[in-house]
């Protein structure tokens, strides 16, 4: 369907301002910024993208109206070759209007969250200029997300890819030229660079996916390369949705690409919040499912597909059960739960995956809020305990006092780590908003009934169960397992027990700005599970408009056990850290149970050295043989030096002597200087100033060519 | 009636005197009646072969005639320009010979 008819019956042609609206709010605080307060800044990046929510919502009504049919406004035109014909072409119909709607909802959200986060951020690392630049590119980022949500080819969608991944760079680099701890480092930097490296890896496989659907498809709008999809080889299909797999797995953080998430949480927490756990991250999933006509087609490529996120899930589960750092938790957690999502699209469970897709937003976007409110909440502590101790000093001078020695410090190493959750530890009586909320968002990601995380994590468990995918049926259960183990670790090394550190102990709650939009996101984390329940199916009903759907049974058993290894996995947890709560300086009780199999999760089962060995290090090693060996001692030094160099020296020697310079060389020169002298001697003779010598010459010259033409 | 060709010749005469004539004069004023008459020999040579169209095909051709108008327009305003130069040169040198007139050789 276009233009015409869809016009008259819904909001369609408000779809331009999804890109629009964040657009124009980061062009006012880029062009105007500099004069406005930091509320002034907040407040208009948040009203742009919650216009772009509203767009959202009008469009989402919308496609209701008009029975979900799928409806393309065109924008512009793009690229028209031949038969090619690519359009900004803005696609609105029940999967896109889904993740708009969690994108700029969710973003709106956390952009408000921003305003306090920021507001201290930029004052503990003494830079309050850059709170502006923040805002800017949350805004970007939220342009460039709609664009891929909202595109109607492959291209277009790969425009907004490209456009997120440029964002994820700018942002985990955000304090560039610092470390997560905020001293001066290329830490954050190279964190920013292993994301955007690695991700060019995914992009590389699926441009290559692009290139052999466009050569063999001939197109890459959705509905035609759907329909060419049917008549094509299977071979084809299978190699278009590998080489997307691969582009998934760097977007998506899927085994082997993952590696780049963990570190991506050197960025702020709202982005870690934002892009690499509620949007950006998801992409991969969005584009599989809305590649579920070329999946369907070869159900090889879906078992592989699962069977990556299956092993994803499982995998970063266990790495998250060693981490320290809250936020590293929270980012393998994430991607553990992507895995669920992936796994789910793989096995054809659609539905299902943007079900988890939407409550994970929900409730990972408020986990890692609530870190970024421990984490600020811990740094004020810091702070108060600090002046306490030196009596002098004021706010805004970390850097410096870092380096001043403080008793508890100096057992941690030399400086205080906010994020590390052995420095925490009895929170939840200095921070109890902050504590309910986390535990809130921590049993609906463990899946307990009846939060979010239960139905959506069911429905694919339910839906793997029934299908008949027994490994992935328990490579999922058991990572669901471990994820409510490593989420009861952190409630019980966080909030209970005793502080382990000064900051802990004089921790502050953080300000309404930053509680607030939590709250509304621990109430969808509560009845997000409201949108599609077993029996209701309204999530079902609603994307059955655009891709093939199933309703998934509710299946008791699957519940059952599920629900029952969170509760053991709890429980456990209990057992091992909320019994007998860490004591300041003491090992991870884990750990000394566990010994060399904890140690091996604590380091991430050394993927990042096994890279680190297998490709860095030759890449390293090849570079500096080409920079060494290839370009500096062959290249400079024999091919410029002696073989050119040198050369031209020794002509020069020979050459340089009286009979060849002066009597060859400069004869030559001089000769022609001669001849050209004589010729302007003789030849100004022509030019006598006699008008009559002239005539005469024009009629010879007009003789010539006519007897020429006359002759010839 | 006097063939096409009587014409044709007649107009070459002409030419080649107002050549030899730009030639070998001196006199400024004579080089000018010389142009003159170059010019008015194509005029002739025009006309003859309009005149010689319309008797081999039978239909007038009336574009030699009028073309021959412009050349005389043209001539007349070029003989106006070129007189006021020759009096202006003739105020300042006294003299109206060509060859005097070589401050621009080489």
């Amino acid at each position: 369907m276009h233009l015409s008819e869809a016009v008259n019956t819904g909001f369609f042609f408000l779809a331009p301002w999804l890109v629009f609206a964040p657009t124009l709010g980061l062009l006012i605080n880029l062009i105007f910024g500099k004069r406005f307060n930091e509320t002034m800044i907040g407040t208009v990046a948040s009203l742009a993208s919650g216009a772009a929510f509203i767009v959202s919502v009008l469009l989402a009504w919308s496609v209701a109206a008009n029975n979900g049919e799928v409806v393309r406004w065109q924008l512009a035109e793009w690229i028209h070759i031949g038969t090619l014909q690519l359009d900004w072409t803005f696609r609105v119909d029940s999967l896109s209007t889904t993740m708009m709607l969690v994108v700029s909802g969710v973003g709106t959200l956390i952009h408000i969250y921003a305003i306090g986060y920021m507001h201290e951020d930029v004052r503990y690392k003494n830079d309050v200029g850059r709170y502006r630049r923040f805002f800017i590119y949350l805004n970007l980022f939220i342009a460039m997300m709609m664009i891929l949500v909202s595109g109607d080819s492959y291209l277009m969608l790969f425009v907004g890819w490209e456009g997120v991944g440029l964002c994820s760079f700018l942002l985990i680099g955000f304090w560039y030229e610092l470390d997560t701890l905020g001293r001066p480092s290329w830490a954050n930097s190279n964190a920013a660079k292993k994301a955007f490296i690695v991700n060019r890896i995914g992009d590389f496989g699926f441009l290559i996916a692009g290139f052999i659907m466009f050569w063999n498809l001939r197109s890459l709008q959705f509905d035609q390369v759907f329909a060419a999809a049917e008549g094509a080889s299977s071979g084809v299909i299978l190699a278009i949705t590998l080489f997307m797999l691969v582009g998934v797995a760097g977007k998506s953080a899927q085994i082997p690409l993952y590696v780049w998430l963990p570190d991506a949480m050197a960025g702020p927490t709202p982005v870690s919040a934002l892009i690499h756990a509620a949007t950006m991250v998801t992409a991969g999933v969005y584009l599989i499912t809305r590649s579920a006509p070329l999946y369907t087609l070869v159900p090889q490529a879906q078992y592989i597909v699962a069977l990556t996120g299956a092993i994803t899930a499982l995998f970063a589960a266990t790495i998250a059960v060693g981490q320290y750092d809250i936020k590293k938790v929270l980012a393998y957690s994430t991607i553990s739960q992507l895995g669920f999502m992936v796994a789910a699209v793989g096995m054809g469970a659609f539905v299902a995956g943007m079900f988890h897709l939407v409550t994970h937003a929900f409730f990972k976007a408020l986990l890692f809020l609530s870190a970024g409110s421990v984490i600020l909440g811990v740094e004020r502590g810091h702070h108060h305990a600090e002046h306490a101790h030196h009596g002098k000093g004021k706010k805004g001078k970390k850097k410096e006092e870092k380096h001043h020695d403080d008793a508890r410090a100096e057992e941690h190493g030399e400086v205080f780590d906010p994020n590390d959750m052995r420095n925490m530890g009895g929170l939840r009586k200095t921070m109890p908003t902050t504590f309910w909320l986390y535990m809130i968002g921590t049993l609906a990601l463990a899946g307990i009934f009846p939060f979010a995380g239960f139905w959506s994590k069911d429905e694919i468990l339910a839906d793997a169960f029934s299908e008949g995918f027994t490994l992935i049926y328990w490579l999922l259960t058991i990572a669901a397992f471990f994820t409510a183990f490593y989420m009861g670790r952190q409630i019980w090394m966080v909030f209970f027990g005793e502080p382990r550190h000064a900051a802990a102990a004089h921790a502050e709650e953080s300000p309404r700005v930053i509680t607030v939009p939590l709250m509304i996101l621990a109430f969808l984390s509560i009845v997000g599970g409201a949108l599609n329940l077993p029996g209701l199916h309204t999530l079902t009903a609603w994307l059955e408009h655009t891709i093939e759907v199933h309703a998934g049974e509710f299946v008791w058993s699957v519940a059952l056990i599920s629900t029952v290894l969170a509760l053991v996995a709890i429980y456990i947890s209990w057992l091992v850290y909320g019994r007998n709560p860490l004591r300041a300086g003491e090992t991870d009780p884990l750990k000394r149970r566990l010994g060399a199999i904890f140690t091996v999760l604590e380091n991430k089962w050394y993927v990042d050295e096994l890279y680190h060995a297998i490709i860095v290090t030759p890449f390293v090693k090849i570079s500096q043989f080409l920079a060494d060996v290839i370009d500096w001692r062959f290249w400079h030094d024999w091919f410029h030096e002696t073989a050119i160099a040198g050369t031209y020296n020794w002509l020069s020697r020979i050459v340089l002597n009286r009979d060849i310079d002066q009597r060859g060389i400069d004869a030559v020169a001089n000769s022609l200087g001669t001849l050209t002298q004589w010729l302007s001697a003789t030849l100004r003779k022509i030019q006598n100033g006699f008008v009559r010598s002239y005539a005469l010459s024009v009629l010879l010259g007009v003789v010539l060519i006519i007897g020429y033409l006359i002759l010839k | 009636m006097i063939p096409i060709n009587y014409y044709i010749i007649l107009s070459a005469i002409l030419f080649s005197l107002g050549v030899v004539g730009v030639l070998v004069r001196r006199n400024a004023l004579i080089i000018f009646m010389s142009i003159e008459l170059m010019l008015n020999a194509a005029n002739l040579a025009i006309v003859a072969f309009a005149r010689g169209w319309e008797i081999n095909t039978g239909k007038p051709f009336f574009e030699g005639q009028i073309f021959v108008f412009f050349v005389i327009a043209v001539a007349a305003a070029e003989v106006a320009v070129g007189l006021a130069l020759i009096v202006e040169i003739f105020k300042s040198k006294r003299s109206i010979d060509v060859d005097q007139m070589s401050s621009l050789k080489g």
